[in-house]
């Protein structure tokens, strides 16, 4: 059944796909070394999707297309906006690295990255598994490509090619999770299978089983613990603007399969997958922050970081159904939402500086290349402090209300195990301030190893300013954006 | 904009212009603004004040905005009896340290004195705030610039200390938000600090509340056993920030007692009370034993603090009047006096580079003028009569004694320990014949340093000699403090 919604609810998915095409064919011709007319016209282009999905976010209402096949309601449609916005701050800090590593030739740095922020959009509208999964495909077959887009580079190669072993064992599980769902309910529709199960008429046993091997690859794709392995090293390895591209905005889709798997479609079988990422978020948290301190390589540093950080967002979606009542989900996966939400604005800051500071030949990735960045660039020094004083959770940075507010969902709860949990957590995160507090060291304290100060294209430095402020007048009025996430969840919800 | 408001947002106004703006090739200029910021937000507080009623308990200039509906946070800021000297104390002590950095901070100046400024405003928000979260954040925010303070223009192993800082205080306020976020739980849904005073609280759920309470403020203040960062700081951060460190964050502590370990966990408090106690009597015992021996005098005034501190700590538990408003009169009295031991001490290192006692000796001698000040500092950190040294502790003995003979006499020992550290020191570094060359040489204090001395010594002397302005206004409020902590909370 074709009616006429149906095309309303994919618009920015077909502007996204016309628009990649023609951005490919456009830069048949256009032979300058920084691709000006591709980068425009991409970043002109993704302003239009970030604008078209910002508005029908704000519309706050919820459309079904194609058969319930995809779904457009504000929380897929703020995701959405948002990722757009980070893919257009990657490609503006990304373009001087990338050209002066040639990667710029051919542009399939836009083009890829196009079809990668489609493959988000699907995987974040689809109401279908199926749907989901493909375009969770997409991603990762962009991902791929973009992470081995310095084919004559041996670290990178390798880097792509752990990152496509792993991810392909990890798509792997999830399809055979699903798989295991369907001949458990006979359908993939997100709706219908919360249906099928909450009328408790299924093998619980089959659910369970499918529903491990579903976690178990969501884990691998969010790079939570002990699913973990390939992040450091597909961090370290990918150039750094590739590093970002995957590190950004896809963490926000990652977000959205989580939510349209395990709550709209699994809900009622919440007691079991919120112990399942109970343990993979004690075990990010661990690994994660342990393994950071002893990192020298930051973008290493960073990944362990993220594996840390995802683990305190999987806390928020811990405590979502407590006894059997929902009357905590919107506080937990909002919760889970804004932390997301601001942890791609932080990641952003960190990495927009390292590529500033790479120069060609030179990838100022160890911890110690940021010496005496303050003697240097006081404002760049003051662009990455702000954003590590953030991801260690220190108000006023939006850092801290992102961890507030996981915490409150956890205490909310009022379960002693998940007080418990909030105070694990809580000690994690101050093992996390150590190093994020090194990384200021060495920025503040530290002695200069060059002299040179540090410049950037003008667009680079007003974009990274703007980014920077962003973390702290966020932490300064978060009030917005919290009640954006929360009622893009409760509308979410309400389905 | 109310006057809270004010006081809070002009620093940190004037410290942000400082930050974006300042270059160290006007360092001139990056100086004056900074003593224009710090003088008028000083003057912002004074009317807060002279405008006080004295009288009630209610809270006074109170500002009351939506911040995070979500969380049902307010932006809520009012101030009492037990936090109007405070701010006020705050807002003095910065225009103290802005001088006193004057010509001794030559590099990165602009970011020097913005991190002061915005410091301050953060402090003051810590004092007035109202809501818990608001005091949360103002609480860790004033993490970021004390640890940049000391990392960047500290000593040479002023990394370790400038970690060991920052790990230890977050470490408790981390417990602290817990507990918070525990009582906005319990509260149905309100972060407003005095709806939780009327809390009723069950005896577990009060004894959680009471420790994590502990382990934020007692790091902070700091007691008996989790003091050893303090030495450690103090010696390795510049002047101004071991003087903003002594008269003013270490009160944050304090007050978090008052505000929040006390009225909202009274069963709690009082079952407890005898941990409290023995910690502060060891803060005064053992600790003023442990500075005597010091060689380095920031160290000894470091150690001399703690000591201080379980004053006020050792009033706050022994829940009566004259113990509770002697332990606040001698936080704001520790301001001046440790504000002044250790701008003392700068004074004294930027001309000869050493803080060890023994590279002194007859500083009389060629600086008199200093010496003179120095004399009077020491005897008010020995708690002489007519000096704020004495009233507050005075006041807290007597109250001890009130509550327990022997408690009292214990604590009335830390007065001869005082003298005896204090005395000494002053001994082998003022007086006698003139020490080495180094001494022969030096010169004698500058107007702006004779400036920075008099502020403080007036205040000094004003205190100890009329401190009735001081606990007027804490009055009433210390009574309604008191008389909450006697109920019971539980249900």
């Amino acid at each position: 059944m074709i009616d006429k919604l149906s095309w309303v609810a994919i618009y920015p998915e077909i502007v996204l796909l016309v628009m990649a095409c023609i951005i490919a064919l456009v830069d048949l011709s256009d032979t300058s070394p920084r691709r000006t007319r591709t980068y425009i016209l991409t970043l002109l282009t993704l302003a239009v999707v970030a604008v078209l999905t910002g508005i029908t976010a704000n519309d706050g209402k919820t459309i079904y297309g194609f058969g319930g096949m995809v779904v457009s309601d504000p929380m897929g449609n703020w995701l959405k906006c948002f990722a757009t916005v980070a893919l257009m701050v990657t490609l503006v800090y990304g373009r001087p690295y990338a050209a002066d590593r040639e990667m710029l030739r051919g542009g399939e740095l836009f083009t890829i990255s196009m079809f990668a922020l489609l493959g988000m959009f699907v995987m974040i509208s689809g109401s279908n598994f199926l749907l989901i999964y493909l375009g969770l495909e997409l991603l990762t077959l962009s991902s791929y490509a973009l992470v081995a887009l310095r084919r004559d580079n041996a670290v990178a190669s390798e880097a792509a090619m752990k990152y496509f072993v792993l991810g392909a064992m990890a798509s792997g599980f999830l399809l055979y999770g699903l798989s295991m769902l369907y001949g458990a309910t006979g359908s993939l529709d997100t709706n219908e299978v919360f249906k099928i199960i909450a009328s408790g008429k299924v093998n619980h046993q089959v659910l369970v089983f499918g529903l491990v091997f579903i976690v178990a690859g969501l884990a691998f794709k969010v790079g939570a613990a002990p699913f973990h392995m390939w992040v450091p090293d597909v961090y370290q390895g990918a150039p750094t603007a590739v590093t970002l591209l995957i590190g950004a905005a896809p963490e926000l889709a990652a977000f959205a399969i989580i939510i349209r798997l395990l709550v709209e479609g699994l809900l009622p079988l919440a007691i079991d997958w919120q112990q399942m990422l109970a343990l993979l978020a004690v075990a990010s948290l661990l690994v994660g922050n342990l393994a950071a301190i002893a990192q020298t390589n930051l973008k290493r540093m960073l990944a362990y970081s993220t594996i840390a950080q995802m683990g305190f967002m999987l806390l928020g979606l811990v405590a979502g159904v407590v006894d059997g009542t929902t009357y905590n989900a919107q506080f937990a996966y909002s919760a889970s939402m804004f932390y997301i939400v601001t942890y791609v604005l932080t990641t952003l800051a960190s990495f927009g500086i390292i590529l500033l500071l790479a120069r060609e030949g030179f990838e100022s990735e160890e911890i110690t290349d940021l010496a005496g960045l303050n003697q240097r660039s006081p404002l760049y020094a003051g662009v990455m402090a702000i954003a590590m004083f953030s991801l260690a959770g220190l108000p006023p940075l939006v850092g801290f209300y992102a961890k507030l507010a996981v915490l409150q969902a956890l205490i909310a709860s009022g379960q002693a195990i998940y007080i418990g949990l909030a105070v694990f957590a809580v000690i994690m995160s101050l093992i996390g301030a150590f190093y994020y507090l090194r990384v200021v060291k060495v920025m503040y304290f530290d002695a200069p190893l060059t002299a040179s100060t540090v410049s950037a294209p003008r667009d680079v430095r007003a974009v990274l300013s703007v980014n920077g402020l962003l973390i702290l007048v966020l932490g300064i009025v978060p009030g917005g954006l919290m009640t954006l996430c929360a009622k893009a969840i409760v509308a979410t919800l309400a389905n | 904009m109310g006057l809270l408001s004010l006081a809070i947002w002009v620093p940190i106004a004037f410290g942000v212009a400082l930050l974006a703006f300042g270059r160290d090739e006007n360092a001139r200029g990056v100086r004056w603004v900074a003593l224009v910021g710090a003088i008028v937000s000083f003057l912002v507080t004074v009317p807060l004040y002279t405008g006080f009623q004295n009288g009630t308990a209610a809270m006074q200039f109170v500002e009351k905005g939506s911040w995070i509906a979500r969380f049902n946070v307010n932006y809520h800021l009012g101030v009492d009896g037990l936090s109007l000297w405070l701010v006020l104390l705050t807002s003095f002590i910065t225009v103290v340290v802005v001088i006193s950095a004057w010509e001794v901070i030559t590099e990165r100046v602009n970011q020097y004195m913005g991190a002061f400024l915005i410091l301050s405003g953060f402090m003051i928000g810590v004092f007035a705030a109202l809501d818990g979260i608001l005091f949360y954040v103002f609480f860790e925010a004033t993490l970021i610039p004390m640890y940049l303070i000391i990392g960047i223009w500290g000593g040479p192993n002023k990394i370790y200390a400038a970690f060991k800082f920052f790990i230890y205080t977050l470490l408790g306020s981390l417990l602290m938000l817990v507990a918070l976020i525990y009582l906005y739980n319990k509260s149905g849904g309100s972060f407003d600090i005095l709806s939780w005073h009327k809390l009723p609280l069950g005896s577990t759920a009060q004894t959680f509340l009471f420790f994590a309470f502990f382990a934020a403020f007692a790091v902070k203040v700091p007691m008996w056993p989790v003091h050893t960062w303090l030495p450690d700081v103090h010696v390795e951060a510049p002047t101004g920030g071991s003087a903003v460190l002594a008269a003013i964050m270490l009160k944050l502590g304090a007050y978090g007692f008052l505000r929040f370990s006390m009225p909202i966990a009274p069963d709690a408090s009082h079952e407890w009370a005898w941990l409290m106690i023995a910690l502060s009597l060891i803060a005064v015992i053992y600790v003023g034993l442990v500075a005597l021996v010091q060689e380095d005098m920031k160290k000894l005034v470091a150690y001399s603090s703690v000591a201080h501190m379980g004053f006020v700590t050792l009033g706050f538990f022994i829940f009566n009047e004259l113990g509770v408003s002697g332990g606040i009169v001698q936080m704001i009295a520790h301001g001046f006096v440790s504000g002044a031991m250790f701008l003392g001490i700068g004074v004294l290192y930027d001309r000869v580079h050493s803080r060890q006692i023994a590279d002194y000796g007859g500083v009389v001698n060629t600086m008199p003028k200093f010496a003179a000040f120095a004399l009077l500092f020491a005897m008010a950190n020995c708690g002489l009569p007519g000096t704020a040294g004495f009233v507050g502790e005075w006041m807290v003995i007597l109250g001890a004694v009130k509550y327990n003979f022997w408690i009292g006499l214990g604590s009335a020992t830390a007065l001869i320990f005082g003298a005896a550290y204090t005395l000494w020191m002053y001994k082998r570094v003022y007086l006698g014949p003139v020490g080495n060359d180094h001494v022969k040489e030096l010169t004698d204090i500058n107007a702006r340093e004779f400036l920075m001395l008099s502020l403080l010594a007036i205040a000094v002397l004003w205190m100890g000699i009329y401190p009735k302005p001081f606990t007027d206004v804490m009055d009433v409020s210390v009574t309604e403090l008191l008389r909450h902590v006697a109920t019971s909370k539980l249900p």
